[in-house]
């Protein structure tokens, strides 16, 4: 039912708009030329002094927005995603589209460097992807729930940091570690408050996993309903990406993000490997009644399951955030998907099954964007899913006998 | 001021919404896969985008009559059970589960993309394929009703429609659930190795199930896009789980349960929707704005899902003796 009948031309008239900021280094641009197209509408303009610029369309849909390389000063080009993207509305009437701007010169990459500049982008979405799917597999494993509320977990990090640290002007350290704090209390929480009764209950897994889509649609929108339908941006969420190794460029927080990822989930090994806790873990998620048989607090194993799962889960979204890069109130539902996929993937239950199935998935995904369009990028990743399942049901650590 | 009447009379619109039908019957093929054969469907939403393209892309770019039209969306949705099917029905639940949401999702997004807007319109969808079956609307034109019931006649006629598909796939499946196959599919439900024991072959039962539910998910995706035009964003995973919540809400093994759940569904929604807003207009409300209140109701749908399941697993028709949840 689209509502047309107004056939302004003026870009005021039109109830949606995109806007954006041409900038390099610091410095607006102006006179670059932006087109639009899509829908059967087509429209352009140029930036101001401020380098700012803003197209009205007459309704919400997914548009291609072009930057046009020819205009900008020598020596500058569009240094990610490339000079043409997809653009969509939220729920707001104005979207925002940030074109990424760094020097080179205007050669067609070639394709290995493409290829190389991808597989690292895919490792370190891999790396990322693997935080969530650690909790959800180890929640899974012991408690048998297919958590949907994970990628509210998701969500809720990359938003704490969003609160303290753009909101409330806290430095970000502080926020990022107020956020983690307050993502490990709400595991906590969670778990106290709605699981732990659950399963006092006797309640079987599938109700759970059913009321974890309950409790995912609640928060989801629970989190739109204060933070609204936009897209925000993290401190330092847009550096350039200055730092080249060989044909690979990137910023520092790409490294940051990398290494974050690499420590926090060697340091989850060590746990899980090491430590008695660790083992008990381990032992539940094997087999909860012998392991209780034998002494351990199974309940008191869940509950750090719990913690530690949702810590993670908050970590991953924070630099979710900073890959996108953007908050939304629904940015880790897009990625649900895919670290389900990278659970099923890696096999059911398996902490160190998801860490394989998540890289596989993020390099994957990245690996696609060379060959499929970008808004299909998800598409390969899911039917990987489905034909690995197809191959090896217990996905490529599980063991056989976990499938049922 | 509050205009209730206006409040009431939505929601009694809501009551036998085409809409309102399109739900009961996504929510009956709901209640085949997940009530009588405990297989986790999530991905109800890709059958019903299956059915609304299935019968609008023949009817707009080929010019194919109704009847073809929803031949080729049928034919889809048999096509995609059997994809899901073949890997997934012989795993355990949740990996149904998780493939199923996944192939929705993949639909959608290939539905979605720019590369073939010719075809799908992408992101804007397809409008104006109902010509063919408006051809055979019998009422004549106008606006007619009693009460808050007014319709025009392009409405009532897409209403009778799909009450009466509802009313034959009701039917249908009550048949069906009375009849050897309907027992051995609720056997699978209870315990699907007593099922093979008896020699049953239980994979294709279940694969059957998949295909009939599906079918209904179709047709229920042609009923919700009639009365409007075919947007891809409709079919996320978020339409599932309100089939889910409609189902649980009127009783998952039940016959009439989807039905009388998506009345209840769409009726309290709407009141509530309806109250929320007027009082945010009114002022009530002073720290909520017009958008949140329209979030509220997913909120509230959320909650509304994680209650029922813990509290009133049976739904309002169910039975408790009979509750459809696998250990």
């Amino acid at each position: 039912m689209a509502e047309d009948g107004s056939t302004a031309s003026e870009s005021e008239e039109y109830e949606y708009h995109f806007r954006g900021n041409v900038q390099y280094n610091g410095e607006p641009l102006e006179g670059v030329g932006i087109s639009l197209e899509g829908n059967g509408f087509e429209a352009e303009t140029e930036t101001d002094a401020d380098g700012r610029w803003e197209i009205g369309v007459p309704e919400k849909g997914t548009y291609e927005v072009t930057l046009d390389e020819d205009t900008l000063p020598e020596g500058v080009v569009v240094a990610e995603g490339g000079a043409t993207r997809e653009a969509e509305f939220g729920l707001t009437k104005n979207a925002s589209v940030n074109f990424f701007l760094g020097e080179g010169t205007r050669v067609t990459v070639s394709f290995f460097d493409q290829f190389a500049q991808r597989l690292f982008n895919g490792i370190n979405f891999g790396l990322l992807l693997a935080l969530a799917a650690i909790g959800l597999s180890l929640i899974f494993g012991t408690t048998g729930l297919s958590n949907f509320a994970h990628a509210e977990l998701i969500t809720f990090g990359a938003l704490m940091v969003l609160t303290f640290g753009s909101n409330l002007g806290w430095p970000l350290w502080a926020a990022i570690g107020i956020a983690l704090l307050l993502s490990a209390a709400l595991g906590w929480g969670l778990d106290a408050a709605i699981w732990k009764p659950l399963r006092r209950k006797g309640v079987g897994v599938i109700q759970l996993m059913i009321v974890s889509i309950g409790l995912s649609l609640a928060l989801r929108y629970t989190y739109q309903f204060f933070y609204g339908g936009s897209t925000s941006q993290l401190p330092g969420a847009t550096l350039p990406s200055d730092i080249r190794i060989g044909p690979i460029a990137l910023s520092w927080v790409d490294l940051l993000s990398m290494g974050v990822s690499i420590v926090v989930l060697l340091a989850v090994a060590f746990f899980l490997l090491r430590t008695r806790i660790g083992k008990a873990t381990r032992a539940v998620s094997d087999n909860a009644s012998l392991a209780s048989a034998s002494g351990i607090d199974v309940d008191g194993v869940i509950r750090i399951v719990w913690v530690l799962g949702a810590l993670l889960a908050g970590l991953s979204g924070i630099l979710w955030a900073y890959f996108r890069p953007g908050v939304s109130w629904d940015m880790g539902f897009q990625i649900l998907l895919l670290v389900f996929a990278a659970v099923t993937l890696g096999g059911l239950g398996t902490a160190f099954g998801a860490l394989v199935g998540s890289l596989i998935v993020g390099v994957f995904v990245e690996l696609s964007t060379l060959w499929l369009p970008s808004d299909m990028k998800y598409v390969g990743a899911l039917v990987i899913l489905i034909l690995v399942l197809l191959f090896r049901p217990q996905g490529i650590l599980g063991r056989r006998e976990r499938i049922g | 001021m509050i205009d209730w009447g206006a409040i009431f009379g939505n929601a009694a619109v809501e009551l036998i919404s085409p809409t309102t039908a399109a739900y009961a019957l996504a929510a009956l093929g709901l209640a085949i896969h997940f009530g009588f054969t405990g297989l986790l469907n999530f991905g109800q939403a890709g059958f019903m985008l299956l059915g609304a393209y299935g019968y609008a892309i023949p009817a707009l770019k080929l010019g194919w009559p109704w009847w073809a039209c929803l031949l080729s969306a049928l034919l889809a949705s048999v096509v995609f059970a059997l994809i899901l099917g073949i890997p997934t029905l012989r795993l355990r639940a949740d990996y149904l589960a998780i493939v199923t949401i996944a192939a929705a999702e993949v639909l959608r997004l290939v539905f979605t993309t720019n590369e073939f807007q010719p075809v799908t319109g992408s992101a804007n969808g397809l409008s104006e394929f109902q010509a063919g079956l408006l051809e055979f609307n019998p009422f004549p034109p106008g606006r007619y009703g009693f009460g808050p019931w007014v319709f025009d006649n392009r409405v009532w006629f897409f209403l009778v429609l799909a009450w009466v598909v509802v009313a034959l796939a009701a039917l249908l499946t009550w048949l069906l659930m009375r009849s050897p196959w309907g027992r051995v599919i609720k056997g699978i439900r209870e315990d699907e190795d007593a099922v093979r024991s008896l020699g049953k072959n239980v994979y294709s039962y279940k694969m059957q199930s998949l295909i009939l539910g599906g079918l209904f998910g179709t047709l229920a995706g042609i009923i919700f896009v009639m009365p409007r035009a075919v947007v891809p964003s409709y079919f996320q995973p978020t339409l599932t789980f309100m089939v889910y919540a409609i189902l649980l809400l009127g009783g998952a093994a039940t016959i009439l349960g989807p039905i009388v759940g998506s009345m209840v569904f769409w009726v309290l929604l709407s009141f509530f929707s309806g109250f929320i807003s007027r009082a945010v207009e009114a002022g009530w409300f002073p720290f909520m704005t017009q958008v949140q209140a329209g979030q509220l109701r997913f909120i509230l749908v959320g909650i509304a899902i994680m209650l029922i399941v813990i509290f009133m697993p049976q739904g309002l028709l169910g039975n408790r003796k009979e509750l459809a949840f696998v250990k």
